[in-house]
């Protein structure tokens, strides 16, 4: 579960990214986060994974207190939580299936019980075929898909997709967002930070807005209420 | 506990990171392998000739006599007994007890052809001791003591002599500790830069380890295996080569008639110590080097 209290961030030169934003996104839950450039998203995304803290009020994550979080703890609290970014952030010199496997490293899986999740996951995202391939020798939406396969790959409760649909065409977005859809099908909480309207309007769900610092509306009714700028 | 396991888990991963990234950064590896080798032999080489050069002077040390002269009121048996307070005395190495004949007969061999000493007769000399102390430096306490043994009549020292080599031990014990000081921060400094080098290049791969929830301590450890190989190969390449320059200058050394008055130690004797030297600098060159480099990268 995530849940923001009344939480500003100031950063030093003295503008407020976040005036005060409160809200709960529960476990399961599919929701989508919204709002011009600059309104404030990325900064909800950094707060999240514990990238920053709160200047004022509290960010609960998966069970973490993130405004008083200790350093040594992050590391754990960011193994509940996926991320996948617009850029997908994929490391060209390893394989597909390295670039999964490394993330289970990284938390001290076993080589089992990597050699039996990775081929899992790889299925799960439709790359079992091009494990053995390079990122460079991928299309768009296939790294992207890699890059869901590795924020996905250590079971985590929540996944921050930040612009998950950003570098790609219309066709692949809607296969990533159906992707998205099926892990959260799965029971993983699932936040999508996006500009793409005409995405969040073809997926009925919950639609957080933000501009300038503070939520705007938040519905159910997968309505975008902001203007883009 | 849990970090435990996962270090045994990733153990092998973790080491063969380590050594993939040597060759992964071929050049900055070879380069800072040379200049450790480079830095660890200027070290060896002034630690060799600052062990030689002190054990020349402490032998030199040694010629620089106490004399102490005995009561010449007391007979021979009395004088000689007094050694055996001599030989109490914490600071004293050797002594040697030398009768009022042996006395005059070294000095008339010192001033043979003087005509001025022609009547000196052994009973114008006293029975002394010939003193050979620890250490020099504490001379002048020493000496105090040899005068507060009763039947000691005079007690004769070299002070300027003594204290000159101990002024000259400690200059080179201070010049010795700065240059290996020196030359181990350059190492230290060269390590650390090619380890940030090699950070910077996967300065993404660390990002992302860490937003997965890598310990600082996963991350560290390729990058800690990497500095320590490094550092360890320029141990072992500048041990070897330490070795084998120390042979040919002893060898060449020998081959000069006037030089074969210096009594240089070989290699051998030094072997421990330079095995202990060579490895703590490489292994802290190296561990040093790449651990306080990464704490920026970490930083995420």
């Amino acid at each position: 579960m995530i849940e923001f209290n009344n939480v500003v961030k100031s950063y030093s030169v003295g503008n407020k990214a976040l005036k005060g934003v409160s809200m709960q996104i529960e476990d399961g839950e599919f929701a989508f986060l919204v709002g011009p450039s600059g309104s404030g998203k990325s900064t909800i995304i950094k707060l999240i994974t514990g990238e920053l803290k709160p200047t004022s009020g509290t960010v609960h994550v998966n069970g973490y207190s993130l405004d008083r979080i200790r350093k040594r703890e992050i590391p754990y609290m960011r193994r509940t939580v996926g991320v996948v970014f617009q850029d997908f952030r994929l490391i060209e010199n390893k394989t597909v299936y390295e670039n999964v496997a490394f993330v289970m490293r990284a938390i001290g899986a076993r080589e089992r019980e990597i050699r039996d999740r990775v081929p899992y996951v790889l299925e799960l995202v439709g790359l079992d075929t091009k494990s053995r391939r390079h990122p460079g020798e991928l299309s768009g939406g296939e790294q992207q898909r890699l890059a869901i396969a590795r924020a996905l790959v250590n079971n985590p409760s929540t996944i921050i997709a930040d612009e998950p649909t950003g570098n790609l065409d219309p066709a692949r977005s809607l296969e990533i967002m159906s992707l998205l859809m099926e892990i959260n099908n799965l029971g993983t909480t699932m936040l999508v930070v996006t500009h793409a309207r005409d995405l969040v309007e073809r997926f009925p769900k919950r639609v957080i807005a933000i501009d300038e610092g503070l939520i705007i509306s938040d519905g159910m009714d997968g309505y975008y209420h902001y203007e883009d700028q | 506990m849990g970090i435990i396991i996962m270090k045994i888990n990733n153990l092998g991963y973790l080491l063969k990171e380590g050594v993939r990234g040597i060759f992964l950064h071929g050049f900055m590896s070879f380069a800072a392998v040379c200049v450790t080798v480079a830095c660890l032999l200027i070290v060896g080489s002034f630690s060799c000739l600052t062990y030689n050069v002190s054990i020349m002077v402490e032998d030199l040390n040694k010629t620089n006599e106490v004399l102490v002269y005995v009561d010449e009121t007391l007979p021979e048996a009395e004088a000689r007994s007094i050694g055996a307070k001599i030989s109490t005395l914490e600071n004293v190495f050797d002594r040697e007890f030398i009768t009022r004949e042996d006395a005059l007969k070294d000095f008339i061999a010192d001033h043979e052809g003087d005509e001025s000493f022609s009547g000196v007769e052994a009973s114008d000399l006293r029975h002394r001791f010939r003193v050979v102390l620890v250490d020099n430096a504490l001379m002048r306490e020493t000496v105090e003591e040899l005068q507060n043994i009763p039947g000691v009549a005079k007690v004769s020292a070299s002070y300027e002599l003594a204290e000159g080599f101990t002024t000259l031990q400690k200059v080179l014990q201070i010049v010795s500790v700065a240059v290996i000081g020196v030359l181990l921060v350059v190492s230290l400094l060269i390590i650390s830069n090619t380890v940030k080098l090699a950070m910077y290049d996967r300065r993404d791969e660390i990002a992302i380890m860490k937003m997965v929830g890598a310990t600082n301590g996963f991350i560290r450890l390729p990058f800690v295996v990497e500095g320590f190989t490094l550092g360890m190969l320029g141990a072992g390449v500048a041990f070897g080569l330490e070795w084998f320059l120390y042979d040919l200058l002893l060898a060449r050394l020998a081959e000069v008639d006037t030089l074969k008055l210096f009594d240089f130690v070989p290699f051998e004797q030094l072997l421990l110590p330079m095995v202990i030297t060579f490895t703590a600098a490489g292994l802290f060159v190296g561990i040093v080097g790449s651990w306080t480099s990464i704490r920026k990268f970490l930083n995420v």
